[in-house]
C-alpha cells in the first residue's frame, strides 16, 4: 500500500463532496467580508478614539477582524472531513480498503491540510488587502516590520484550527457532538478564559489565544504573555499534535 | 481462502463470538448461516480487520488482513449496502477506493457496468434505491477482481429480479474458482445458493459441512402409508416391531423405515396399499431441528437464551 494511493484517494473523496466546498467558501467569504466592514469602521471611529487605543492601534490586525468567525467554518470543514466517514458509515468501506489505519488518517488528513493551508493562506493574505484598502490613510504594507509575519501567520492559523478540529473529530466520531464542543469553545468559552484576569494565567494557553498571538502586528498595550508571536503558534502546534495523537490512539484500538 | 482458528469476540460480558474455528475454501459458493445476532455480521467484520477479535485469529490467504497488500485486489466484500457517503456519486465512490488500492480507474466503469449502474453513475448515492445501493457495494466487492468474495445478507430488500442476479453472480464467482462466502438467516436462500454450510448460532459453530451431507445428517427419513385396511396393517407393523406415527387423515409415517420392507411385509399378509413413499422432510425442518439440538443444549441457560432460540422458529 503506497502512500501515495491512499492520498490520492483522499483527495478524490475530499472533492467530491460539496460540504468541502461550502465550509471553505464561507470562511473565505465571512473573514473577508467581516475584516472588511470592521476596517471601515475603524478608519471612521479612528478620529474619536482614546489616545490609548490609537497609539496601538494595529492596521494588519483589525484587517482579521472577521478570522474570529471565518475560523468557526474552518472548524466545521475540519470537523466534517473526518465525522462525515463515521456518520455515513463509509468509514468501514475505507478501512477495509486502507486497513493500515495511521495511513488512512494521516492521509486523510494531509489532503485536507494541504486544502486548508491553501484556502487559509489565500483569505489571510486577501483579508488584508482588502482590509488595508478600507482603512485608507491609516493602512499598512506588508514591508512594515511584523506585518508579513503576521499575515503568514493568519493561514498558518486557520490551517491550525481546522487541523485541530479533525484530531477532535477522531476521538469524537460523531459530527454534532464535535461541533457542539468546539463551536461554543472557540467563541466564547475560550475568549472569556483568555481575557478575565481571573482565569488569563492558563487561559493564555489555549490553542486559539495562543496562537492568534501571531495575528498581532503590535503586542496589546500592557500585555504580559510569556511568548512571542512564533512562541504561541508553537503552543497551538502542540495542541494539534496532542489532538491528532489521540485521535491515532483511539482510532488504532478502536472496532470500526 | 479464509481461515478461522478460535475467532472470539466479547463485548462486555456478552460473547458475540465464540471460538469459531472453520475454513472457506475455493470454487464453491460456502453459506453462513445463523439468526439475526448469531454473530455473523461480527465475524465478517473480524475477516476484514475491522473488529479487533478477543482471541483466536483469522487469515486470509495465509495472512492476517492488515498485512494484505492493497487488500480490495485479494478480498472484496459488501457488509452494509448502505455504508457510502450519501453525498458522492456511485462514480467517485467507487474511484476513491480503487485509487486507494492501486486499482486502474477504468476499473470503475467495468464493475458498474456489471452491476448495470452506468446510467446513475454520475448520481449522488442518497438517493439510491436499496436495490441500487446493494449493487454499489457489490461494484465495490468486484473492484479488485478478488479471488475472495464476502457477502453479508446481500439479499435483503431486494426484488425477485435482484435477487436472481446476486444468485447467479455467486454462483459465476464460485465457478470461476473464487472463494464466495455469505451469510443469511434464511435456510430456503442457502439452499438455492450454497454448496457448503457453515451453521453458527450465538457465536458458536453449530455445523460445517457441505449441503447435502448436512441435509443427510439433519433431516428425517421416514416412509409415508396409506391403506384402507389400516387396522390390519398397524397390527402388521406392529408385530414385526415397527414403531408407526400416525399423521392424521389416514396417514402413517416410519421413521428409518424401507420402503421395500414394508411393501413386501403388507404384500406377505395380503393388506393393500394406496401410497407407499419414502420421505425425507424439508430443509427448514433439517434446520429447526439442528436449532432445537442447540437449545436442547443451552436448556439450563438463561431465559435470554430461550427467547433467542423462540426467535429462530419464527425467523425461519
Amino acid at each position: 500500500m503506497a502512500a501515495i494511493q491512499v492520498i490520492r484517494s483522499e483527495w478524490t473523496k475530499i472533492r467530491s463532496v460539496a460540504s468541502t466546498v461550502w465550509t471553505l467558501s464561507l470562511a473565505v467569504v465571512v473573514t473577508l467580508a467581516l475584516g472588511m466592514l470592521i476596517s471601515a469602521l475603524s478608519r471612521n471611529e479612528f478620529g474619536t478614539m482614546p489616545a490609548r487605543d490609537r497609539i496601538s492601534f494595529d492596521p494588519t490586525y483589525v484587517s482579521f477582524a472577521g478570522m474570529a468567525l471565518g475560523q468557526l467554518a474552518m472548524i466545521v470543514f475540519g470537523v466534517l472531513v473526518v465525522s462525515n466517514e463515521y456518520s455515513s458509515g463509509m468509514i468501514r468501506t475505507s478501512l477495509a480498503a486502507v486497513p493500515q489505519r495511521g495511513a488512512f488518517l494521516f492521509s486523510k488528513v494531509a489532503v485536507a491540510t494541504g486544502l486548508a493551508l491553501a484556502v487559509g493562506m489565500a483569505t489571510s493574505f486577501a483579508a488584508f488587502f482588502l482590509g488595508q484598502a478600507m482603512l485608507g490613510s491609516l493602512s499598512t504594507s506588508l514591508g512594515e516590520p511584523g506585518v508579513l509575519r503576521a499575515v503568514v501567520g493568519g493561514g498558518l492559523y486557520m490551517t491550525l484550527i481546522a487541523m485541530f478540529s479533525m484530531g477532535v473529530a477522531v476521538m469524537l466520531r460523531s459530527p454534532m457532538l464535535s461541533l457542539g464542543i468546539l463551536m461554543p469553545f472557540f467563541f466564547i468559552i475560550s475568549n472569556i478564559l483568555g481575557n478575565v484576569s481571573a482565569t488569563k494565567k492558563i487561559g493564555q494557553y489555549l490553542p486559539d489565544q495562543a496562537g492568534s498571538r501571531i495575528l498581532r502586528v503590535l503586542p496589546r498595550v500592557g500585555e504580559d504573555t510569556p511568548y512571542g508571536p512564533w512562541g504561541g503558534l508553537g503552543i497551538m502546534v502542540l495542541w494539534v499534535a496532542a489532538a491528532l495523537a489521540g485521535g491515532y490512539a483511539l482510532l488504532k484500538r478502536r472496532d470500526a | 481462502m479464509i481461515e478461522l482458528e478460535g475467532l472470539t469476540k466479547r463485548y462486555g460480558d456478552k460473547l458475540a463470538v465464540d471460538g469459531l474455528t472453520f475454513t472457506v475454501r475455493p470454487g464453491t459458493v460456502t453459506g453462513f448461516l445463523g439468526p439475526n445476532g448469531a454473530g455473523k455480521s461480527t465475524t465478517m467484520r473480524m475477516i476484514l480487520g475491522l473488529d479487533h477479535p478477543t482471541s483466536g485469529d483469522v487469515r486470509i490467504d495465509g495472512r492476517h488482513y492488515d498485512r494484505l497488500r492493497d487488500p480490495l485486489t485479494a478480498i472484496g466484500a459488501l457488509l452494509d449496502a448502505k455504508a457510502v457517503h450519501g453525498g458522492r456519486s456511485a462514480r467517485n465512490h467507487l474511484l476513491c477506493l480503487a485509487q486507494s488500492n492501486g486499482i486502474p480507474d477504468g476499473r470503475v466503469e467495468e464493475v458498474l457496468d456489471t452491476v448495470g449502474l452506468t446510467s446513475v453513475a454520475r448520481k449522488k448515492a442518497k438517493g439510491f434505491s436499496l436495490g441500487m445501493s446493494q449493487r454499489l457495494g457489490i461494484a465495490g466487492a468486484l473492484l479488485g477482481d478478488p479471488r475472495i468474495l464476502m457477502f453479508d445478507e446481500p439479499v435483503n430488500g431486494l426484488d425477485p429480479e435482484g435477487i436472481h442476479w446476486i444468485r447467479s453472480l455467486m454462483q459465476s464467482l464460485a465457478a470461476q474458482g473464487r472463494t464466495v462466502f455469505v451469510s443469511s438467516h434464511l435456510m430456503s436462500e442457502m439452499a438455492l445458493t450454497a454448496e457448503h454450510l457453515v451453521v453458527i448460532g450465538q457465536g458458536r459453530l453449530l455445523a460445517d459441512t457441505s449441503m447435502a451431507d448436512f441435509i443427510e445428517q439433519n433431516s428425517r427419513s421416514y416412509v409415508r402409508v396409506r391403506s384402507p385396511q389400516r387396522e390390519q396393517l398397524l397390527d402388521v407393523l406392529h408385530g414385526a416391531g415397527i414403531t408407526v406415527v400416525e399423521a392424521g387423515g389416514g396417514l402413517l409415517e416410519i421413521d428409518g423405515g424401507k420402503a421395500e420392507h414394508i411393501g413386501e411385509l403388507a404384500a406377505r399378509h395380503h393388506v393393500v396399499l394406496h401410497e407407499l413413499s419414502p420421505r425425507q422432510s424439508s430443509l427448514e425442518e433439517a434446520f429447526m431441528r439442528l436449532t432445537a439440538e442447540s437449545v436442547e443444549y443451552h436448556a439450563h441457560a438463561d431465559p435470554a437464551e430461550r427467547e433467542w432460540a423462540a426467535g429462530w422458529k419464527t425467523e425461519v
